[in-house]
């Protein structure tokens, strides 16, 4: 396999493949590359937290209650350092960011996957069956569409109760209607093209040409839709784990880490909603800036 | 346009059917409101008593027959916390959460339609950049975090505002308003700005959207050539035609400016519906949490309605579709 790339690389040096081109049209945007890196950074942070976090802050062996409320850069009774402080359980802030994020950005994402694998089914199921199963989709996507999310997930959440699975339910019963629209939408204009008319001719199968033909054509838009939508569910899983609604006091996400902060905060003890609140900020721009950048290089509209 | 009406409500009738059952099953799938109600030191016969009481013994499906004959008169049942009919609870509530939800759309329109003219009529100043990239915030930000960090700047360090409440009211047709007292005013802005933040982005760049397409238009090129003065132009002839699509998207937004003040009356302890789905939610008062989905789900339903017969009022080809 290597030795043709090799092979082939110097009888044509100056034609680059699509993936070539799109990753320098990528990074033509300085300010989309950093975000691109600010997010594999706090990736690279929420996974690998069990070895880079100061402090387990599930081990309640490591917490001492006497270092709670600390203010940031304090000294705690076990000789470290806390740099962001620390919570009402004494726990280090900075380490409980880092297992947040894990939480958070497992949610989002998790969510974002399934929602995108439900709704390109349902969208591309939409388009290529036509008739009343189009009609009937595309309404549930109207109905669904026309109930702001937080409110359908608040409805699910108050049914099902707390918990990381009934959270990642809810989120992708108010997402999918998103990638069901846009793959219908991009599905209906490629299926009336040329190749999927040979595709037909040669009597391939159906399943064959939905997925070896119509979806990789689709997948463009699927793209700039799952991105912006994973930072979409990062937000909303932290509203309702602020709510009290979202995933259980045992596994803290970074909105559950900013609402224990909210009865401290009166007193003026702002880091433990502060510090979170910037980690999830942080996340969900770094993920923007990439799908903005995404949706310039992948929309063929904008090409010059 | 009858039919299409009369068939417009049949769906709108048929969604709010489906919406009830949906909304009474998943309700009653939570948790057992005997265990939650009844106090454990009551014996059997106050147990058996309560739940009589309650409705509690009869077979699902009869509960919803006995529901939604009851929904069809006005009554949603009463609060288990409260004691009180839970569609009144609701509608108690419901003056502070649409006082909020215009405070923040009035701020939305305010603070985003000069924002967005003057980054609409100066694309390429810094300030214009500014604001721009101020809006993406605006749109990334998580609203309860905002609202939090409010709190800390402007009640807690510098004390200028108060944090938490609704402040001293005024009765007025029965409904008790904050914006007509000075203290009211105090206790709505940070609430009000906080729940607007996405809507003000939203304005600015619909607005500067518009402007920057109005001011290519020949009948502003003519105006201009007539030699009116620039303010003349920006205010008659531009900013006049583009208000027309920003009110429509603000006003359909309004629904949604609703939903959201879920997270901002938490935030700041509004008394409003919102805050009181979160609370019941929290202690299983099914009556009202009952009450306020089917409140929701109805003022959906009309805002969509409006908005299609509002449409087909404006464009035949809606109608026209609907028909083939």
């Amino acid at each position: 396999m290597s030795t043709t790339t090799i092979a082939a690389a110097p009888a044509a040096p100056k034609v680059e493949t699509p993936f070539q081109r799109f990753v320098s049209e990528f990074a033509a945007s300085r300010i989309a590359l950093f975000g691109l890196v600010l997010f594999l950074a706090i990736v690279a942070i929420a996974v690998l937290a069990p070895f880079i976090a100061p402090q387990n802050p599930y081990d309640l062996a490591q917490l001492d209650i006497m270092d709670g409320r600390l203010e940031p850069g304090t000294v705690g009774a076990g000789g470290f350092t806390y740099w962001l402080g620390t919570d009402d359980q004494g726990r280090d802030m900075l380490s409980g960011i880092m297992y947040g994020l894990r939480i958070s950005l497992m949610v989002g994402a998790g969510s974002a996957i399934i929602a995108c694998l439900v709704g390109a089914s349902l969208g591309m199921l939409a388009a290529y069956a036509g008739g009343r199963t189009d009609s009937l989709i595309m309404r549930l996507v109207d109905l669904q569409l026309s109930f702001p999310a937080i409110l359908a997930a608040l409805m699910i959440l108050a049914f099902l109760g707390k918990g990381i699975l009934n959270v990642v339910f809810a989120l992708v019963i108010v997402e999918w209607a998103y990638y069901a629209r846009t793959v219908r939408g991009s599905a209906l204009v490629e299926r009336r093209r040329e190749y999927i008319e040979a595709a037909q001719c040669l009597a391939l199968p159906t399943r064959r040409i939905i997925f070896r033909h119509l979806l990789p054509n689709c997948l463009p838009p699927l793209i700039v839709v799952g991105t912006m939508q994973v930072a979409r569910a990062i937000a909303l899983e932290a509203t309702l784990s602020f709510l009290g609604l979202g995933v259980p006091i045992t596994e803290p996400s970074l909105g559950l880490l900013i609402a224990n902060g909210y009865e401290y905060m009166l007193s003026g003890k702002y880091w433990i909603s502060f510090y979170p609140g910037i980690a999830l900020l942080v996340t969900i721009v770094s993920i923007n800036l990439v799908g903005d950048q995404l949706r310039d290089v992948l929309n063929p509209r904008l090409k010059r | 346009m009858t039919a299409f009406l009369l068939r417009r409500l049949i769906q709108a009738a048929a969604v709010v059917l489906v919406m009830s059952l949906l909304v009474f099953l998943g309700v009653f799938a939570v948790g057992d409101p005997i265990e939650i109600l009844i106090s454990p030191e009551a014996d059997q016969f106050e147990r058996e008593r309560a739940i009589k009481a309650l409705g509690l013994d009869l077979p699902l499906w009869r509960q919803y027959l006995v529901f939604l004959g009851n929904a069809l008169r006005g009554d949603l049942g009463r609060s288990f916390v409260f004691n009180e009919p839970a569609l009144r609870l609701i509608l108690d509530r419901m003056p502070a959460t649409l006082e909020l939800a215009v405070g923040a759309t009035v701020a939305a329109l305010i603070i985003g339609l000069p924002l967005g003219l003057y980054a609409g009529l100066k694309p390429n100043s810094p300030l214009s950049k500014g604001i721009m990239a101020t809006s993406i915030l605006g749109f990334s930000l998580p609203t309860f975090w905002v609202g939090l960090m409010l709190i800390m700047v402007f009640a807690v360090q510098l004390g200028w505002l108060p944090s938490t409440g609704r402040g001293e009211t005024v009765t007025i047709l029965g409904m008790r308003w904050s914006f007509l007292t000075r203290d009211g005013i105090a206790h709505l802005i940070m609430p009000a700005l906080n729940l607007a933040l996405f809507k003000i982005s939203l304005v600015i760049r619909l607005t500067r959207a518009g402007v920057r397409e109005t001011m290519l238009m020949d009948y502003v090129k003519f105006a201009r050539a007539k030699g009116l003065s620039p303010a003349r132009v920006t205010f008659v002839h531009v900013f006049k035609n583009i208000l027309i699509p920003v009110v429509t998207v603000v006003g359909l937004e309004f629904g949604g400016t609703i939903a959201f003040s879920v997270v901002t009356e938490s935030v700041f302890a509004w008394p409003g519906m919102g805050k009181l789905i979160i609370d019941s939610i929290n202690v299983l008062d099914r009556p009202v949490m009952v009450a306020y989905l089917m409140m929701i789900v109805l003022l959906f339903i009309t805002i969509n309605l409006v908005v299609d017969i509002t449409y087909s009022l404006l464009d035949p080809r809606v109608r026209l579709e609907g028909k083939s």
